[in-house]
């Protein structure tokens, strides 16, 4: 079919800037450096601290989608159901900037608020309570995760939004009408109507968070013990001789975990939109 | 949507008939609401606060507006900024040269292939950067990899999913097929059909999807550091050894001048609809 041709500028590009690095990461991670078949990469990558690191990675993944995901639901449902589009566009807008920030300057201003210095850890010492006394950082496992909400929850925001719009208002009427209790509401209407968006939304999330990395690295100094960091400390040189191709075999473990995400994830989105037409 | 507005039509008269059950419900979700945003409004504006405190701080405890006035001069900001604005337009100019005539040609001809474009567009976010850039680095030949313009070319690979969402809104939006059709009827080729037809049709999608390429770009820290070249998120953390203050500042300008682009755009947006609803009112009258 010739109209095909229309549609071959985005596969070879896609092909040449996707899928060829992509192919070279799944192949390098069964080949040793000299170029011959080998099992031993993907033995080390499961093994030890790379075994610690995927730990450390999926754990950091379900806590920062779950939570920031839920909070996100709550938020959104907040700001559709106010009165007024002037906070709706701010949200919206604020929404689409803060679910792209990360990296350093996001580290950077929790440093400012939450590092030993930081105003606010100042003004809980002033109030007779340093943090930093009580066991908190801002610098590890926690710390990181708490620094990730702040753009998943706008991630969350920008997902969950138009699948809460969908909910129609006569529906809530009618369960009202009929006498249902607000929470008998979400649980028999409007919760199963809304929970594969939720769930779909979480897993974007979490597929998000297993691939940030430079929020992290910034935060941590490449101290914490997540793959996405592992993987940067292979560029960077960080390397055993012979294990090059190390970090091709823990890139191939994220690719193979967010695409068994991705299989449920698009199962789900179609089961959503039965829902959202 | 227009159940809705028959039921409302049907019954106005119903408001008044509420229980008071309802109302006292109501008066308690508002009050919830209201928490839940403040404590919103707390976690995201609090961390903004602070790194402006910090960054206008000085070592005397005094207060001074200079590591935000000292920013294009201190040494190497200039070199990164140049670096950065020219990947963000040549990104921009990739991605909308290959994304606008292919999402248009999906539309027009494989309307059934859209479900399949929503699947293959999404896997750069599946895809981590560092994992690419890995592959990248290996696969590319020299003369590429010698050029930050590399960079350029990758980044219009993650900026695709948002750009292809942007331009898939857009083009529901508007009949593209009567107006393609009108406009090869009255003798338009095709590269004039899409210049001054969809395009101007498809402004909003355009400016949206623009605002999002150009934060990536300005934004992108992983391949940028591991490709090492230095663009601006790249500078702030080489410079912050050496002034934490100005590196903090700048953090805090890309954030708001970012923020402050889309707000623009989503005003200018909301300009445009109204101006087609009067338009709309003026014919009818």
């Amino acid at each position: 079919m010739l109209s095909a041709l229309g549609l071959a500028p985005f596969a070879v590009y896609t092909f040449l800037f996707l899928g060829l690095p992509a192919l070279a990461v799944v192949i390098g991670a069964f080949q040793s450096p000299s170029g011959g078949w080998t099992w031993s990469n993907i033995s080390l990558a499961t093994h030890g601290i790379y075994l610690h690191g995927f730990e450390t990675t999926l754990r950091l993944a379900l806590v920062t989608s779950i939570v920031p995901g839920l909070a996100g639901v709550v938020i959104a449902n907040a700001v559709i159901t106010m009165k007024g589009g002037a906070l709706k566009r701010i949200v919206s807008t604020a929404s689409g900037v803060f679910a792209n920030f990360g990296g350093v300057p996001l580290a950077f201003l929790f440093i400012s608020a939450l590092g030993t210095v930081g105003i606010v850890t100042n003004w809980f010492n002033d109030l007779g309570i340093n943090p930093y006394n009580h066991g908190f950082t801002i610098f590890n496992f926690d710390g990181v995760a708490l620094v990730y909400a702040y753009f998943q929850i706008p991630l969350m925001i920008l997902v969950i939004t138009p699948a809460l719009e969908g909910l129609r208002p006569a529906w809530r009427e009618a369960a009202e009408g009929m006498g249902a209790r607000s929470w008998q509401y979400w649980r028999y209407v409007g919760g199963p109507v809304l929970f594969p968006a939720v769930l779909g939304g979480v897993l974007l999330l979490f597929g998000s968070a297993l691939s940030a990395y430079a929020t992290a690295d910034a935060l941590t100094n490449g101290s914490i013990a997540l793959t996405s960091i592992q993987i940067g400390s292979f560029l960077n040189g960080n390397v055993l001789a012979g294990q090059q191709n190390v970090g091709k075999a823990l890139g191939l473990g994220l690719i193979v975990i967010i695409a068994v995400v991705m299989v449920i994830y698009s199962l789900l989105q179609k089961r959503a939109s039965r829902w959202s037409r | 949507m227009v159940t809705v507005v028959e039921f409302d039509a049907i019954f106005p008269q119903e408001q008044p008939l509420r229980r008071p059950a309802i109302t006292d419900r109501l008066r308690g979700v508002a009050w919830w609401r209201g928490v839940v945003l403040v404590l919103t409004g707390v976690f995201f504006l609090v961390p903004i606060y602070a790194a402006f405190r910090f960054a206008i701080g000085t070592v005397t405890g005094g207060l001074s507006d200079s590591a935000f006035t000292s920013i294009p001069h201190q040494q190497g900001f200039g070199d990164a900024f140049s670096l950065s604005a020219r990947l963000a337009l040549v990104t921009t100019i990739i991605t909308l040269g290959l994304m606008v005539p292919t999402t248009v040609f999906v539309h027009l001809r494989f309307p059934g292939l859209r479900r399949v474009f929503d699947g293959i567009t999404i896997i750069p976010i599946v895809i981590p950067p560092v994992v690419l850039i890995v592959g990248v680095l290996q696969v590319m030949p020299t003369f590429l990899k010698s050029t930050p313009y590399l960079l350029a070319l990758e980044y219009s690979v993650l900026a695709m999913p948002f750009v292809y969402r942007s331009l898939d809104a857009g083009l529901r939006a508007i009949d593209l097929k009567t107006l393609v059709e009108a406009s090869r009827s009255l003798g338009g080729r095709w590269a004039s059909t899409l210049w001054r037809v969809v395009v101007p049709n498809l402004r909003t999608g355009l400016l949206s999807a623009t605002v999002l390429t150009v934060a990536l770009v300005l934004g992108e820290y992983t391949m940028a550091s591991l490709d090492s070249y230095q663009t601006v998120p790249v500078w702030i953390v080489f410079f912050d050894s050496q002034n934490a203050h100005v590196s903090v500042a700048v953090s805090l300008v890309a954030l708001m001048g970012t923020w402050v682009i889309l707000l623009l755009i989503s005003s200018f947006d909301l300009r445009r609809i109204r101006r087609s609803t009067l338009l709309r009112k003026d014919t009818t009258a």
